[in-house]
């Protein structure tokens, strides 16, 4: 096994692992047969396991949902493909009223143990429609889990405990981070769901992350720790189940949180973490809790406008900069 | 596409014993409807229904040609299917009152019967989403080699939405075992199909467009629904890929319960009144020499089952105010958080 690799050959052996120890794994999308998905997360699994497990599909995101619910019901463990996460809204349907409900509206009578694995996020370029984090979508609606992973080592862990799951995933890749590297899993590597990871420790501020936003909390808090200023960053790596325990534990000797999202400011997620924080950790707080999120416009085009809107390095570090200084 | 049938109605052959088995089905469908009517105008329905009165033979017919283990979608309008598939008329009328014993635990009510365990795999009230649904469970069912089939029915107003489009084509390039069953009506909800539809048969029409048959048939004579949905299901059974069946029918009340559909011509209902699928089966079954007093006697007895199912679901305890918060996950809690 390499020494290193990359968050994009991660999401395809998180795939493949899974598929190799469990027949019912296929997988279905636009592109992702024998050319591997657009963005590479797919290749060598139409060859490994083909035409039988792995299905190229029109484009028709209704039609794709349905089939991995249908199919999830049915006793089979799709592997959905949504290529961007901005064309959830084209099958939101799916997302928001049948594949959350089916299981409570029942009473219980059906199961449905899905994936839905779509690249998410900005930082590259392509504009208002294909760049959005859209985590926070995902969020408004009881009933589904979400994952999003920060590193390669965490892609195949959470894609692992994800596809194994009887209840449906929402699985966050960040384009942005494709093709960043980062250690290989070991074998058999599974994460839990709804388990943060503190990727960093430290006494004075608490950075909330998850995803794109770790490792430019990271990069803040090294900036910082040549200030005198030591931060702690909790990478979230799922949503649902959100894991407010490690976030509140972290809180007992930093009482200093600054949250940093990629998804707008109005509805983000970090809304959720400081309300919890409110309600079960105001005792804790020395300091008012601060959201680095997205600005709320939609995400421009050039650099220099995406830099203006979405979280960056020195917006971060600003933001705990004066946390600490409170 | 012509609206003669194919098959003169007459062609079709059945046993008398096989017609009045379905009949009686049917009557337990009607009566069900019935009392469902009834139930809500006594204030123990909550919400809307969307009664399937007049639907029943595209159900029973349908029910009729497939295995125990086939897979059946239906809509908000699903009633009959549930029923048609093997939930009991007090389970039915139980999730309608909100009871504990509602087919559904009452967490779905009158627009989500489902009996999975019996195939019946939800009624969806999001028009048109199930199409795409069934076209993953017969997706799965071809993975699988299990050689069931999928069956999803839509009203005619789902013809128009983009998930019957993309099912259809994705069904038909993946060559899936599925049927599509249309229950058109005439109207969606409110408004006749004819005045916002560019095609006259709006789910028939579709289907050779999407690469499959489209098949246009008398949705109230049971015997008709039961032939040609046989032949359909065969075709997807055999490996043969997906059929669009379009059956012509006529609801008896409105839309929902709100609707008192005055909107549709006097006439026009009298003349489908005249098409009854009870009727048409009673004809049937006359014409092969069983009595009156024999269907009589079916009757009665939809009758007596329903009434004693609107009894026992009357008598039933309310919903759980627990189960509020059981079966979101798969471990049976509703817990978000770790």
């Amino acid at each position: 096994m390499a020494d290193v690799t990359t968050y994009r050959e991660a999401v395809a052996e998180g795939v493949a692992r899974e598929m190799r120890r469990d027949p019912r794994v296929v997988c279905l999308g636009e592109d992702i047969g024998a050319a591997g998905g657009v963005f590479k997360t797919m290749v060598g699994l139409y060859d490994e396991f083909g035409p039988d497990r792995v299905w190229d599909t029109p484009i028709s995101e209704q039609a794709i949902a349905g089939a991995a619910m249908g199919a999830a019901m049915t006793g089979l463990r799709p592997v959905a493909e949504i290529m961007f996460s901005d064309f959830l809204a084209c099958c939101w349907d799916y997302l928001a009223n049948e594949i959350p409900k089916a299981r409570y509206m029942t009473g219980g009578q059906v199961t449905v143990p899905l994936v839905i694995r779509t690249a998410n996020g900005g930082g590259l370029g392509f504009g208002a429609q294909h760049s959005q984090a859209v985590e926070n979508w995902a969020l408004t609606v009881p009933g589904l889990k979400i994952a999003a992973p920060s590193t390669p080592a965490d892609v195949v862990g959470l894609m692992a405990a994800a596809i194994r799951s009887d209840d449906p995933v929402v699985f966050f890749e960040h384009k942005g981070l494709f093709a960043g590297k980062g250690e290989p899993a070991p074998p058999d590597h599974v994460v839990e769901l709804g388990r943060a990871r503190v990727a960093r420790e430290g006494n004075d501020v608490t950075l909330v992350a998850l995803a794109s936003t770790v490792p430019l909390a990271l990069a803040a808090a090294e900036q910082l720790a040549g200030e005198g200023v030591s931060t702690e960053v909790v990478d979230l790596r799922c949503l649902v189940p959100l894991d407010m325990a490690t976030v509140l534990r972290s809180l007992e000797h930093t009482s200093r949180l600054v949250v940093v999202e990629e998804n707008p400011y109005q509805g983000g997620w970090g809304a959720t973490v400081a309300s919890i924080v409110a309600d079960e950790g105001f005792e804790l707080l020395d300091a008012p809790v601060r959201r680095v999120a997205a600005a709320c416009v939609p995400l421009p085009f050039a650099d220099a406008l995406e830099d203006q809107v979405i979280p960056t390095v020195d917006k971060v570090a600003t933001a705990v900069r004066k946390l600490a200084a409170y | 596409m012509s609206t003669e049938p194919a098959v003169a109605p007459a062609a079709h052959q059945v046993d008398p014993d096989a017609l009045l088995a379905m009949y009686e089905q049917m009557a337990v469908i009607r009566a069900t409807e019935k009392a469902a009517h009834d139930l809500f105008m006594r204030g123990l329905v909550k919400g809307t229904t969307h009664l399937a009165a007049g639907h029943e033979a595209v159900a029973v017919g349908a029910s009729a040609a497939l295995r125990d283990d086939d897979y059946v979608f239906a809509t908000y309008r699903g009633h009959h299917h549930a029923i048609a598939r093997g939930a009991t008329p007090e389970e039915c009328l139980a999730e309608l009152m909100q009871r504990s014993t509602g087919v559904c635990k009452a967490k779905g009510g009158s627009m989500h019967l489902t009996r999975a365990d019996k195939g019946m795999l939800g009624s969806y009230a999001i028009v048109g989403a199930h199409l795409p649904i069934a076209n993953g469970a017969a997706w799965s069912a071809k993975l699988r080699g299990s050689g069931q089939v999928a069956v999803a029915f839509f009203g005619d107003g789902a013809t128009n939405i983009g998930a019957f489009h993309e099912a259809l084509n994705l069904a038909a390039v993946w060559k899936l075992p599925v049927v599509f069953v249309c229950e058109n009506n005439r109207y969606m909800e409110y408004t006749p199909i004819d005045r916002v539809t560019a095609v006259p048969n709006p789910a028939a029409d579709r289907a050779p467009a999407n690469g499959m048959p489209g098949v246009l048939v008398d949705g109230n004579d049971v015997v008709v629904v039961r032939d040609t949905m046989a032949e359909a299901v065969d075709r997807a059974r055999g490996g043969d890929g997906p059929t669009v069946v379009e059956a012509l029918t006529y609801r008896h009340f409105g839309h929902s319960r709100t609707d008192p559909a005055t909107y549709r011509p006097a006439e026009e209902v009298e003349e489908w009144l005249a098409r009854d699928p009870l009727l048409v089966a009673r004809e049937r079954l006359r014409a092969l020499g069983v009595g009156d007093a024999d269907i009589d006697e079916a009757d009665g007895r939809a009758a007596a089952v329903v009434a004693e199912a609107s009894a026992a679901a009357q008598a039933a305890p309310p919903a759980d105010p627990a189960e509020a918060f059981t079966d979101v996950w798969a471990d049976g809690g509703s817990s978000w958080r770790t």
